[in-house]
């Protein structure tokens, strides 16, 4: 029970909770002005990149010449959003082991990818996971649902990342809430509708690489400090908390329906999200697409690892530190998020809190530009280009549409920003999570690998996991006690993954079964031919290049 | 793409191979990590305490080696199957492709 709410607390960096603490900070200037060599450097890029993007396939894919290794790094950076750096590095410093057990959650996902989806998904897809989901089917109805998957899980994303956002520009930089959320809004809509996918994928590989080192100069320095010996850190860690507690599993996960439905959301969640499988069509080939995964994992859990050794750190530096501590409230100043920021600032001052902060400002923005070209095409290449005009649309029509689309989508995530800033999102995350993981990755997952499935079977059992997954969320703490302001919970688990994804699958199982139509036998008979080019790549070459 | 070059490709005794060699390998490493993550977490849910044993005389437990164990895993898994799947299975692709193509 508890496992799971923490997990939908700390997906939105908590900050939405603890807003009333965010008192601005001062002016820190040496993070304002890297900040400002990064947005300089990311506009560059922009311009760069936009004399470079001259068809659907530039805007969509960056031209399909991405490589694995770029690729990976890419992933990595929108993996690693602000709320896993400062949230996981933040849930060690109060927890300790148990911190570790969240970053394992997020990574065992990506071997189960690779191995099942990422190529089959490069050899049948075009610009969005859409294009595979509806290979065999029928067009209209699976675009439909697909895209509004695909919107609902980035709109729900993108308002934790862009309300987190301005509680940690407010924090860091001492800017207006306000400004600070038209600032992420503005710059973001540049990036994407000048530069496309090009632009969108440099910032995040820019922005991986300044996490990973910044993050890895914390941890050395702090393994420096301890001797690099582990059991230094964690026996001078345990004798700052004076509890061997951080050491072992804690009260987290007390309940293992909750612990089971959180690893199936995190798992199957991570394979339907639309950004990342977006990253997919980057590449030029299978064999690109299964490095990119291959460097992701690596980044990734060499990025935990970082988080893990920054929040013992943390425990150890900041704990009997006055400099850090709340007089009033108690803890760190800020809460436990504000660790690794703390942290920073205990090992390398003013000047390396200034390069963490605009790490972290980085981060957000660079996850939020990925976000947003997902949600616009979705808009412009499945509602807009397949579904309204049937596919009779020309590239630039469509191009424009998409950047329409981005240009909308960035100021509905700035008023929506703005509107949530005092409301409890902490639901947000986990329930995107458990919509890709119970619509988008059963539809998707059974579109490649079962024969069987049919169109009505995909539109009704999805919408069946959809509408489970959203119901399950509402009746549970996150929403029904701690929103709507009822006593208890009637769904009594944190995440509804374990119930809403099975219900997905039965239903898509059943109804394609009972599906005798015309349709259906046409789209069974065309697996085949699907099975094929997802083996081998045969003819995608001929679409993609 | 004709309709010929697919039909081609699975009459080819090597598609069958290649589909059933890497599926059965792919779904293998699956079970691993399945298996590997969901022990850990069962442990966590039903036996914590076995994590909370000390290595030796300081203040190191089990479960450290063994969550940083399951990262290294994962990273590892991905390693081994992109390994062979961008040679071996890769190879027989190419292959595959040829001779489609060529038996005009």
């Amino acid at each position: 029970m508890k496992w799971g709410l923490l997990l939908l607390t700390l997906s939105n960096f908590a900050f939405a909770a603890d807003a009333q603490f965010s008192g601005k900070r001062d002016l820190n200037v040496s993070a304002i002005a890297m900040f400002i060599i990064f947005v300089l450097a990311t506009l560059g890029i922009t311009y760069w990149a936009a004399k470079r993007t001259k068809t659907a396939k530039d805007f969509y894919t960056a031209g399909g010449g991405i490589t694995g290794f770029q690729n990976g790094l890419a992933i990595a950076g929108d993996y690693m959003s602000a709320a896993s750096f400062l949230g996981i590095s933040g849930l060690v410093y109060l927890k300790g082991f148990d911190g570790l057990i969240y970053s394992i959650g997020f990574l065992v996902g990506w071997p189960i990818i690779l191995f099942l989806v990422a190529e089959q998904l490069r050899n049948l897809g075009k610009y969005t996971f859409s294009d595979v989901a509806s290979y065999r089917l029928q067009q209209t109805p699976i675009r439909i649902l697909a895209a509004l998957g695909s919107l609902a899980t980035v709109a729900l994303y993108l308002i934790a990342q862009m309300v987190g956002a301005g509680q940690l520009i407010q924090i860091l930089f001492g800017l207006d809430y306000e400004y600070a959320v038209i600032m992420v809004g503005i710059l973001m809509i540049l990036y994407v509708t000048f530069g496309g996918m090009l632009a969108t994928t440099w910032v995040q590989i820019i922005k991986a690489v300044l996490l990973l080192s910044g993050a890895s100069f914390m941890a050395i320095m702090i393994m420096y400090k301890v001797g690099f010996s582990f059991e230094t850190l964690f026996s001078q860690a345990v004798a700052a908390k004076k509890s061997v507690s951080i050491m072992a599993p804690g009260g987290l996960v007390s309940d293992p329906i909750s612990a089971i439905s959180l690893g199936i959301a995190l798992m199957f969640g991570t394979a339907g999200l639309p950004h990342i499988l977006m990253r997919f069509f980057t590449v030029s080939d299978a064999k690109e697409a299964r490095k990119s995964v291959f460097f992701a994992t690596g980044f990734i859990g060499y990025f935990y690892i970082l988080t893990f050794i920054i929040g013992f750190g943390a425990i150890v530096l900041l704990t009997n530190d006055p400099t850090y501590l709340d007089p009033v409230k108690g803890g760190i100043i800020g809460g436990g998020n504000m660790s690794a920021i703390h942290t920073a600032h205990a090992i390398g001052g003013n000047l390396f809190l200034g390069f963490i902060s605009a790490v972290a400002f980085a981060t957000i923005l660079a996850v939020v530009s990925g976000l947003t070209l997902a949600g616009a095409s979705a808009v412009s290449h499945d509602l807009y280009a397949n579904v309204v005009a049937r596919g009779r649309v020309d590239e630039m029509t469509e191009m424009r549409v998409s950047k329409y689309a981005t240009i909308a989508l960035g100021i509905v995530a700035i008023i929506l920003g703005i509107a949530f800033e005092k409301q409890n999102i902490a639901f947000m995350v986990g329930l995107a999570f458990a919509i890709a993981a119970s619509a988008n990755f059963p539809i998707l997952f059974l579109s490649m690998f079962w024969r069987k499935l049919t169109t009505r079977g995909a539109v009704y059992g999805g919408s069946l996991g959809l509408f489970t997954a959203i119901v399950l969320v509402i009746l549970s703490k996150a929403v029904w006690v701690d929103v709507l302001g009822y006593k208890t919970a009637i769904y009594a688990y944190g995440n509804p993954a374990i119930f809403s994804m099975s219900v997905a699958f039965l239903g898509i199982w059943i109804i394609s079964l009972m599906d005798k139509s015309e349709n259906a036998a046409k789209e069974i008979a065309a697996y085949d031919h699907q099975y094929i080019r997802s083996q081998t790549g045969i003819g995608s070459e001929g679409a993609s290049h | 793409m004709s309709q010929n070059i697919y039909d081609r490709v699975q009459a080819n005794p090597k598609f069958a191979e290649l589909v059933k060699k890497r599926s059965s390998f792919a779904w293998k490493l699956a079970i691993i990590m399945l298996v590997v993550y969901y022990s850990f977490i069962l442990v966590i849910a039903f036996s914590p305490a076995t994590f909370a044993i000390k290595l030796g005389e300081g203040v190191t437990t089990v479960g450290i080696p063994v969550g940083l164990g399951v990262i290294i895993i994962a990273f590892v898994l991905t390693g081994i199957y992109t390994q062979r799947a961008n040679g071996e299975f890769d190879d027989l692709t190419n292959q595959i492709k040829e001779e489609a193509r060529s038996e005009k």
